[in-house]
C-alpha cells in the first residue's frame, strides 16, 4: 500500500509539473462556460437587411425605419433591382431582403390590401425562418396599429408558464452539457494518452518490474487525472453559480457523487483505450472519433436526439454521456431527487464495471 | 532542392507507414460527414404534451383534437391532475402541459373569456419558446373558429391587410443536410490539418529524431516543407473524400465551381498547417499538442459560426471571429456549395486566408528558430 501511495504521488508529480497543460485543463472549462455563457445564442440579432423599396411614400420609409430600429435587423443597403438580391445574397452580406411593391401605402389605405414580399437566404435554414418570423410580427404589429387593436369577444386567454428556467436562461441547457464533455476529455482521452505514453517510450517496461502489480501501476497514472476532472467539475459549478447566476436545486452532494461516478466511468474508458493501444497518436485518435465525437452528438445536448433516425437513436443508448447529461439536468435544473435517476445511475454504473472489466483483462493478458 | 526531395520521401513514407493517420485520414470524413448531418437536425418537429382536461366539454375535446391533429404534437397522456402531469414532466416524458380548467366553456360562451394555461419544460428554452409559440398560434386559430360560430356577421373587412409571401432562396426545402454537411467538410479539413501536423513534429521531438535533423545540412525552410507539403496533400485529399461522401451519402454538390472550393482549400489548408506548427513550437509532448490542439479546435469551433450564427453575438465575440480562420473557411464553403458564389463574390475571405497563412507559418518559423537555437 505504500508503495502505490509512492506511486500516485509520482504520478502527481508528473502532472503538475507539466504547468502548460494544467493551465489548459483548467482554462478549457472556463473558456467554455464563458463561450457558451456570453457569446452563443441561437437567437437571431443584429441581422443585415436589404431594402427594395419601390414605393418610396411615407409608410414604406416608416417600415423600414421600424426594421431598422428593431433589436434584431440593421439595414444594411438599399437596392434598386431584383437582379441585385442575388448578389448581395452570394457575398453573404444580407441575411433578408424587404421587397415593397409601388403604390405602397395607396394600396394599403383605398384598397386595404397590399403585398409585401420578403426573401431569406436560407443556405442557412433556421435563421432565415426566424428572421422571416421576425420581420412578419413588425408588420403584423403596424397593421394592428391601423385598426387601432380591436378588442373582440369570445376571447380565450392563455396564460403560459415556463417551468424550471422561466427566464429562458440557455446555460441550463449547456452547463450540463459542458461538464459533460469536459470530464470525457480529461477522463477518457488524458488517461488514454498518458499510459500509452509510458507504452511508446517504454518507460512501462520499467514501471512493471517494481514489485508493484500491473493494475496498480496503471490505477496510479488514472487517479491524478481523476482530482483534476473532480476539480474542474467544482470550477464549473462555481461559474455557472457564480458567474451564469443558474441555481443548484437538487442536492450538491448527490450531483458531485453522480459526477464522480461518470468521472470512473471515463477513466475506465480511458483505461480501456490504453490496453489495446500502442501509441499516443492511435490513443489520441480514438477518444476523439471512440469518445469526444459520440459525446458531443449524442449527450442531447447540441442536438435533440428525439429528432435521429431510429439507428442513432439507439446508438445514443450506448454513448454513457448521453446517462450522465440527463443525471446533471435532473439534479441541477429540475431539483429531482435520487429516485428519479436511478435507472440512468445504475447504467452508468454497469457500463463502468464492464469497461473496467475488458480493460483489466487485456491488461493481464498483455502484461502476463 | 534535392534534400527536399529526399525529405518527402522519407516524409511520405512515414506517413504511409502508419496506420494511424492513413486511419485519420480515411476515417474521419466518413465518420463525421454521415454521423454529424444526420443528427444534427435541430428542427423541432415533434412535441410532446400532456393535457389536463378538468372540463371536459366539447370544446375542450375539439381543442386537444386540433392540437394533436396538426402533426407538430403528440398527445403523452391526457389525465385530470395537474400534478400527475407535472411528474411527467420531471421524468423528461413530456414538453409541455395544457391546463384547460373547469368551465372553460361555459365561462368562454357566457362570460366572454375562456382562460387557458400552458406550462412548458423550459430546460431547453428553445424548444419550450417553440412549443408554447405553435400551441398559441393553434389555439388562436381555435378560437376564430368559435367566434365565427357565434358572431353570425360576416367579416367585416375594413381592417388594412398587409400580406406578406416569403421565399426561401438557395434551399426552399429547408434541408439541414445541405447547411451541415459544408460546414462540417470544413471542421475536416481543419482538424486533419492541424491535429496531424502538431502531433507529427511533437512526436520527433519527444522520441528525440528532431535533434538528428536538425544536425543534417538541412535548411530550416527544406525541414518546414517537407512537413508540410505532405500535409497538405493529405489535407487535399480528405477535402475531395469529403466532397465524394457529401455526394454518395446525400447528393450533394456545389452549386459554385470545384475550382473555387479548391483554391480556397489550398489556401485555407496552408494557414491550418501553419497553426499545427506553431502549436508544435510550443508543446514538448505529445500530451500537450493534443491539449492546445483540442483547446483550439473547440475555441475555432464554438466561434467559428457552424451552430449559431455570428451575428448573434456580443461585438466582443465578433471580433474574436474575425480573428479565428475556420469561421471564414465555413462561410466560404457554404457560400460556394449553397449559393454558388464566384471567387470574386468571396475576394475578402481570400485574402483573410493568405493573410492566416502568411501569419501563422511566420509566427511558426520565427518562434521554431528561437527554441532550437
Amino acid at each position: 500500500m505504500k508503495t502505490f501511495f509512492a506511486f500516485i504521488q509520482k504520478e502527481f508529480r508528473h502532472v503538475l509539473r507539466d504547468k502548460r497543460s494544467l493551465v489548459i485543463l483548467f482554462g478549457l472549462p472556463v473558456v467554455m462556460m464563458i463561450l457558451f455563457g456570453f457569446a452563443l445564442s441561437s437567437e437571431v440579432k443584429n441581422s443585415n437587411v436589404a431594402i427594395l423599396d419601390y414605393a418610396q411614400d411615407d409608410a414604406s420609409r416608416l417600415l423600414i425605419d421600424r426594421i431598422d430600429q428593431s433589436q434584431y435587423f440593421s439595414v444594411h443597403q438599399k437596392l434598386h433591382s431584383e437582379a441585385e438580391i442575388e448578389q448581395v445574397f452570394r457575398k453573404g452580406q444580407v441575411r433578408l431582403v424587404v421587397i415593397f411593391p409601388q403604390h405602397f401605402q395607396q394600396d394599403l389605405l383605398h384598397s386595404n390590401h397590399v403585398q409585401v414580399r420578403l426573401v431569406g437566404d436560407a443556405s442557412d435554414p433556421n435563421t432565415s425562418n426566424i428572421v422571416i418570423n421576425y420581420a412578419s410580427s413588425i408588420f403584423r404589429d403596424y397593421q394592428n396599429e391601423l385598426s387601432n387593436n380591436k378588442k373582440l369577444p369570445y376571447s380565450i386567454e392563455t396564460e403560459t408558464r415556463m417551468l424550471y428556467n422561466p427566464q429562458l436562461k440557455s446555460s441550463y441547457n449547456f452547463v450540463p452539457g459542458v461538464m459533460t464533455l469536459i470530464l470525457m476529455l480529461l477522463g477518457a482521452m488524458m488517461t488514454s494518452v498518458s499510459i500509452v505514453k509510458e507504452k511508446e517510450m517504454g518507460t512501462m517496461e520499467i514501471l512493471l518490474v517494481s514489485p508493484m502489480r500491473p493494475l496498480l501501476v496503471v490505477l496510479s497514472k488514472a487517479i491524478p487525472y481523476m482530482v483534476l476532472c473532480f476539480i474542474d467539475v467544482v470550477i464549473i459549478l462555481l461559474l455557472a453559480v457564480f458567474l451564469l447566476e443558474m441555481p443548484i436545486r437538487g442536492s450538491l452532494f448527490l450531483l458531485l457523487a453522480e459526477s464522480l461516478l461518470f468521472i470512473l466511468t471515463t477513466l475506465s474508458l480511458g483505461l480501456l483505450v490504453s490496453s489495446v493501444v500502442d501509441s499516443q497518436q492511435t490513443a489520441m485518435f480514438f477518444s476523439l472519433v471512440g469518445f469526444l465525437m459520440p459525446a458531443l452528438v449524442f449527450s442531447g445536448f447540441m442536438f435533440p436526439i428525439e429528432n435521429m433516425p431510429l439507428p442513432l437513436r439507439i446508438m445514443s443508448n450506448i454513448v454513457p454521456t448521453k446517462w450522465y447529461y440527463s443525471i446533471v439536468r435532473a439534479i441541477m435544473v429540475k431539483g429531482l431527487g435520487f429516485s428519479y435517476v436511478i435507472k440512468q445511475t445504475l447504467i452508468l454504473v454497469g457500463m463502468t464495471v464492464f469497461f473496467l472489466g475488458i480493460a483489466i483483462r487485456k491488461f493481464k493478458i498483455r502484461l502476463a | 532542392m534535392r534534400n527536399l526531395f529526399f525529405l518527402l520521401q522519407k516524409e511520405f513514407r512515414q506517413i504511409f507507414r502508419n496506420p494511424t493517420i492513413l486511419r485519420m485520414i480515411l476515417l474521419m470524413p466518413i465518420i463525421q460527414l454521415i454521423v454529424i448531418p444526420l443528427a444534427a437536425d435541430y428542427e423541432i418537429k415533434q412535441i410532446s404534451i400532456s393535457v389536463v382536461d378538468q372540463d371536459h366539454s366539447p370544446y375542450a375535446r375539439k381543442l386537444v383534437q386540433k392540437l394533436t391533429a396538426s402533426g407538430y404534437f403528440q398527445l403523452v397522456e391526457y389525465t385530470q391532475s395537474y400534478a400527475q402531469a407535472t411528474q411527467t414532466v420531471g421524468d423528461g416524458k413530456t414538453d409541455l402541459i395544457l391546463t384547460i380548467p373547469p368551465h372553460f366553456e361555459r365561462d368562454l360562451i357566457k362570460l366572454n373569456k375562456g382562460q387557458l394555461y400552458l406550462a412548458a419544460d423550459a430546460v431547453n428554452g428553445v424548444r419550450a419558446g417553440l412549443g408554447t409559440a405553435y400551441a398559441s398560434q393553434m389555439i388562436g386559430d381555435f378560437n376564430r373558429e368559435i367566434r365565427e360560430e357565434w358572431m353570425l356577421l360576416p367579416k367585416f373587412n375594413e381592417i388594412p391587410q398587409i400580406e406578406i409571401t416569403s421565399a426561401n432562396w438557395f434551399n426552399q426545402h429547408f434541408d439541414y443536410h445541405l447547411f451541415m454537411v459544408p460546414g462540417i467538410m470544413a471542421i475536416l479539413v481543419t482538424m486533419v490539418g492541424a491535429f496531424l501536423t502538431a502531433l507529427n513534429i511533437v512526436a520527433e521531438k519527444e522520441v528525440g529524431t528532431i535533434e538528428q535533423i536538425n544536425v543534417t545540412p538541412l535548411k530550416k525552410h527544406e525541414f518546414i516543407l517537407g512537413k508540410l507539403i505532405p500535409f497538405w496533400v493529405l489535407g487535399m485529399v480528405s477535402i475531395t473524400l469529403g466532397m465524394l461522401i457529401a455526394f454518395v451519402v446525400f447528393r450533394i454538390l456545389p452549386v459554385g465551381s470545384y475550382l473555387t472550393v479548391y483554391a480556397f482549400s489550398a489556401v485555407y489548408l496552408l494557414g491550418v498547417l501553419g497553426i499545427g506548427l506553431l502549436i508544435s513550437t510550443f508543446a514538448d509532448t505529445q500530451q500537450q499538442a493534443t491539449l492546445f490542439a483540442f483547446f483550439c479546435m473547440m475555441v475555432f469551433i464554438l466561434l467559428g459560426g457552424l451552430y449559431t450564427p455570428i451575428e448573434s453575438m456580443p461585438d466582443w465575440a465578433q471580433w474574436l471571429t474575425k480573428a479565428n480562420p475556420p469561421a471564414y473557411f465555413i462561410k466560404v464553403i457554404r457560400a460556394v456549395y449553397i449559393k454558388g458564389s464566384t471567387f470574386t463574390d468571396l475576394l475578402p475571405d481570400f485574402f483573410a486566408m493568405v493573410g492566416f497563412a502568411i501569419l501563422f507559418n511566420g509566427l511558426a518559423v520565427l518562434n521554431y528558430r528561437k527554441r532550437s537555437a
